[in-house]
């Protein structure tokens, strides 16, 4: 069963098209990676599935089950900054959904899933960026969604902190049996958490390939079959002239 | 997954703040003398000292420029009666004026600020009005509401009104898409996205304002009370130059330099409060004030 259709027939910024005719959907339990260049609507599609961007001809649909409310929408979205309110506290922020009276308790499990202990009052500026993005990775578990969509959610932490995050995501998403979409340029990242990836070529050419990771999981980095994967999609992205 | 600690911004802050902590033996009121910023004081006690200096040696005449001395005198004269009368009369106008203009500027600033069509309506005939001087105001505030409290009032409410309503509307509008995004997320309505997103995050600009405003609120009730008055720091001024007497003048001039600093003061301290989550530069450098 599919949890996310997206069907967009056209997405225009101005006079510029940048999506057209693309149909993406997410299988439940389904770890699915848009890859492509900088510019070519990943993003938008992204928060297109979202509902946050509405101007666009298509449709999303999300069928979880239970349809959601306000106050536990089924999805959920991890920024490619943490956007974390400044004068909030990290547990505040965390149950920003719920505004003041938050669930102390699933905070605090929060808190400690993410590898915050501790941290509870602190204010954002006393974050490094790394926790801060974990700050977000917990706020967004916060609603307990179905599906969580990651906008390069570690595109903006260093190498050694963003395999530390790959690792955190994955292992909080199985526990909760959350399927999630996430857009990423990292070729590396889509094979390390991807079960399907779609690479999308530049402009606006849309889904140009796509490629199931026949590899087991937890993944060794190191995996020689992820290594032949990576030079599959090299050729393909080769043959899409991204690169 | 552990937290290594170098992930922690905050701890080197930590460090320098005990470093600056007064320790051993030191009592807590010696160390507070002791580690109280005095570097302030050097130019209004230096220039009082000079000033002295001149008078006695005779090169000024005390006529055109009183020397401290004779202010000390002076103020101790006047503080046995008239200059606490004076001081409570300008600060209560300040004080009742600002309360006035500054919360209908924020109820406006949030109007205009929050709702596009209000702006198209409004903003342009606030911009014309805030070109106006708030003096010009003067003749036809005594017209319509005689030379009493409510003219006093009203001018110094106008005055404290723009910079308020201003700082607040361009807050408003500056607060980052991002974070009313993350509320869009949430399905937040309006309501609720101006209580917990737009209005903190405007709160920074508005403080700037509120003191700006404030500060204004002083000047006006100087320009209101040399006009017509027969109580406060502007009489006081007008006294002393139909008296021929600069001692007065000056000593009210001293009066309205502490007194705005002090309400300034005590605005920052409100607005430190406040505004203690922001990562600005004065905070930044090791935790310590520039």
């Amino acid at each position: 069963m599919s949890l996310l259709d997206i069907d967009v027939r056209e997405k225009a910024f101005g006079k510029t098209i940048v999506l057209h005719d693309i149909k993406l959907s997410l299988e439940n339990g389904q770890a699915a990676v848009l890859l492509g260049p900088s510019g070519c609507g990943k993003s938008t599609l992204l928060r297109i599935a979202a509902g946050l961007d509405k101007q666009f001809s298509g449709s999303v649909s999300v069928k979880t089950g239970h349809d959601g409310n306000a106050k536990s929408p089924p999805v959920a979205f991890v920024f490619q900054e943490p956007r974390l309110m400044p004068w909030l506290t990290v547990a505040q922020n965390i149950g920003f959904a719920d505004g003041g009276k938050f669930d102390t308790a699933r905070v605090n499990g929060l808190i400690a899933d993410v590898g915050l202990t501790g941290h509870a009052a602190t204010l954002p500026k006393a974050l490094s960026g790394g926790m801060a993005q974990r700050v977000a990775i917990a706020r967004a578990l916060y609603t307990e969604p179905r599906i969580l969509l990651l906008d390069e959610p570690f595109s903006a932490v260093d190498a050694f902190t963003r395999m530390k995050l790959q690792d955190l995501v994955l292992k909080l998403v199985e526990q909760r049996g959350i399927s999630f979409l996430l857009v990423t340029h990292d070729i590396d990242e889509a094979l390390y958490l991807g079960d399907r990836i779609y690479m999308m070529g530049a402009g606006d050419g849309g889904i140009q390939h796509d490629l199931s990771v026949d590899v087991a999981r937890p993944r060794d980095r190191r995996a020689a079959r992820l290594a032949e994967l990576k030079s599959d999609v090299l050729t393909a992205l080769q043959a899409a002239h991204v690169i | 997954m552990t937290l290594s600690t170098h992930e922690f911004r905050g701890e080197a802050q930590d460090k320098t703040t005990a470093l600056r902590r007064p320790v051993g033996t030191v009592s807590g009121f010696a160390a507070r003398i002791a580690s109280l910023d005095l570097r302030g004081a050097i130019v209004p006690v230096g220039a009082l000292a000079l000033l002295e200096l001149f008078v006695r040696m005779g090169w000024v005449s005390p006529y055109v420029l009183p020397p401290p001395s004779d202010l000390y005198t002076t103020f101790l004269y006047l503080a046995e009666g008239p200059l606490w009368t004076n001081i409570g009369a300008s600060a209560l106008r300040v004080l009742i004026g600002f309360a006035f203009g500054s919360l209908l500027a924020i109820v406006v600033g949030s109007i205009v600020g929050l709702w596009y069509s209000a702006e198209r309506y409004l903003e342009p005939s606030f911009q014309a009005l805030r070109a106006v001087p708030s003096l010009a105001w003067v003749p036809l505030l005594m017209i319509w509401f005689g030379i009493g409290e409510t003219s006093k009032i009203v001018l110094i409410a106008k005055s404290a009104f723009f910079p308020v309503y201003l700082s607040l509307f361009s807050g408003i509008r500056n607060v980052d898409r991002k974070l009313v995004e993350v509320g869009e997320m949430y399905r937040q309505p309006l309501p609720v996205l101006v209580w917990r997103i737009l209005i903190p995050a405007s709160l920074p600009h508005l403080f700037t304002g509120l003191r700006y405003g404030l500060s204004l609120a002083w000047l006006s009730v100087v320009a209101a009370e040399l006009l017509a008055a027969s109580e406060g720091i502007g009489y006081m001024l007008s006294d002393g130059r139909e008296l021929s007497r600069p001692d007065l003048v000056l000593i009210a001039i001293i009066c309205l330099a502490i007194l705005g600093k002090i309400s300034d003061s005590l605005f920052k301290l409100i607005e430190d409060r406040c505004l203690s989550w922001r990562d600005s530069y004065s905070t930044a450098i090791g935790g310590r004030p520039a």
